[in-house]
């Protein structure tokens, strides 16, 4: 391929499946992973106490378990609201 | 020592049968006694792939049922004395194949001396696939470079970390190899495939054998010959290396790459 790729402006289909499939590969180990059914649940807790304080936005929490060797990560993201100055 | 090897791969029509044969031959032809196992029941084909449809006289289910002995149901090929053949059982009922009965027929094999098993799964994840892959020390599954291919794949991979004899004891689990087919170094070269490193990367696996698109292929099985037993052929050599990189020996990877010619591609070519 080499120069001529650089020149190229949209994504080749390979590169797009490849994205797909790391992405549905991902999603679907984790939902088979063992125990974390209870991700979607505590998700929606969550939010529920979030909102008691912050109005943030449904999308805006994202609930992850991450294993790396040997251990497990639970990783929780909130985006906050940007507050409104002055 | 036996040892067990599934070929799988979840979805159909990836070349699982055609890999079957075409390891069973390799090893065989090595010296080692091998027997290869058709467990797509109701759905024979290893035998055409294989070349003794006309031979076969007891199947799987036979033996399972004790219709005859395992003895009378091997077919012993006609070109590699150390090869046979059992093929599968053409019954609608799929409750034909039981657990209990796979197992008897593996232990058989086993004191009978034979050095390698090999089990072609038939596609999909139900029964016949969780048998052939249950009491397999070994995977090799087969994948081609195409997003349903290697979603299916990984489903299997899951399968064979939980849902198997050794998952279960804990022993190291099955070991897992990907042997991609219907690779197209072209289509990798001008994007429109993923390339072995892709699917490398997306499975996690290593790769024991990348088998290029060929027309011999349909050659082969049209004549009943496993193709890797046509030497000219770029996917007998690749299968080739794929039972040495099998048995322990390393060999780099051949035709992952288009050949590269004229200018262009020598003064731009990666």
């Amino acid at each position: 391929m080499g120069l001529l790729a650089l020149f190229r402006r949209t994504p080749s289909s390979a590169s797009v499946a490849k994205e797909r499939l790391r992405i549905i590969v991902a999603q679907e180990r984790s939902a088979r992973g063992g125990g974390p059914d209870y991700l979607p649940l505590l998700r929606r807790e969550l939010l529920e106490v979030i909102r008691k304080y912050v109005n943030v936005d449904p999308d805006a929490i994202q609930v992850s378990l991450e294993r790396e060797d040997g251990h497990e990560v639970l990783e929780l993201s909130v985006a906050l609201p940007e507050r409104k100055t002055g | 020592m036996t040892e067990i090897i599934v070929v799988t791969s979840g979805k159909g029509g990836v070349g699982k049968t055609t890999t079957s044969a075409s390891l069973a031959c390799g090893i065989a032809r090595r010296g080692k006694r091998v027997a290869v196992l058709d467990f797509d029941i109701g759905l024979r084909n290893l035998d055409l792939i294989m070349g003794c449809e006309r031979r076969v006289v007891y199947d799987f289910v036979n033996v399972i049922q004790g219709d005859c002995t395992l003895k009378q149901a091997l077919i012993k090929d006609k070109r590699i004395e150390t090869l046979y053949v059992l093929a599968a059982s053409q019954t609608r009922d799929k409750d034909a194949l039981t657990q209990e009965g796979v197992r008897r027929v593996l232990d058989e094999l086993t004191a009978d001396g034979f050095d390698y098993i090999i089990c072609d799964s038939p596609a999909g994840i139900e029964k016949g696939a969780h048998l052939a892959m249950y009491f397999a020390d070994r995977a090799v599954v087969v994948v081609n470079p195409e997003v349903s291919s290697v979603r299916d794949s990984d489903r299997i991979l899951g399968l064979l970390a939980s849902k198997t004899h050794r998952a279960e004891q804990g022993n190291g689990g099955v070991k897992e190899h990907l042997l991609l087919t219907r690779y197209s170094p072209k289509r990798v070269a001008s994007g429109e495939m993923m390339s072995v490193d892709d699917v490398k990367e997306i499975l996690g696996l290593d790769v024991i054998g990348v088998v290029p698109e060929s027309q011999d292929v349909l050659t082969a099985s049209n004549a009943g010959t496993p193709v890797i037993l046509n030497e000219q052929s770029e996917a007998s050599q690749a299968y080739e290396d794929a039972v040495a990189r099998l048995l322990g020996e390393s060999k780099p990877l051949r035709f992952i790459e288009e050949p590269k010619k004229g200018f262009f591609a020598r003064m731009f070519g990666g």
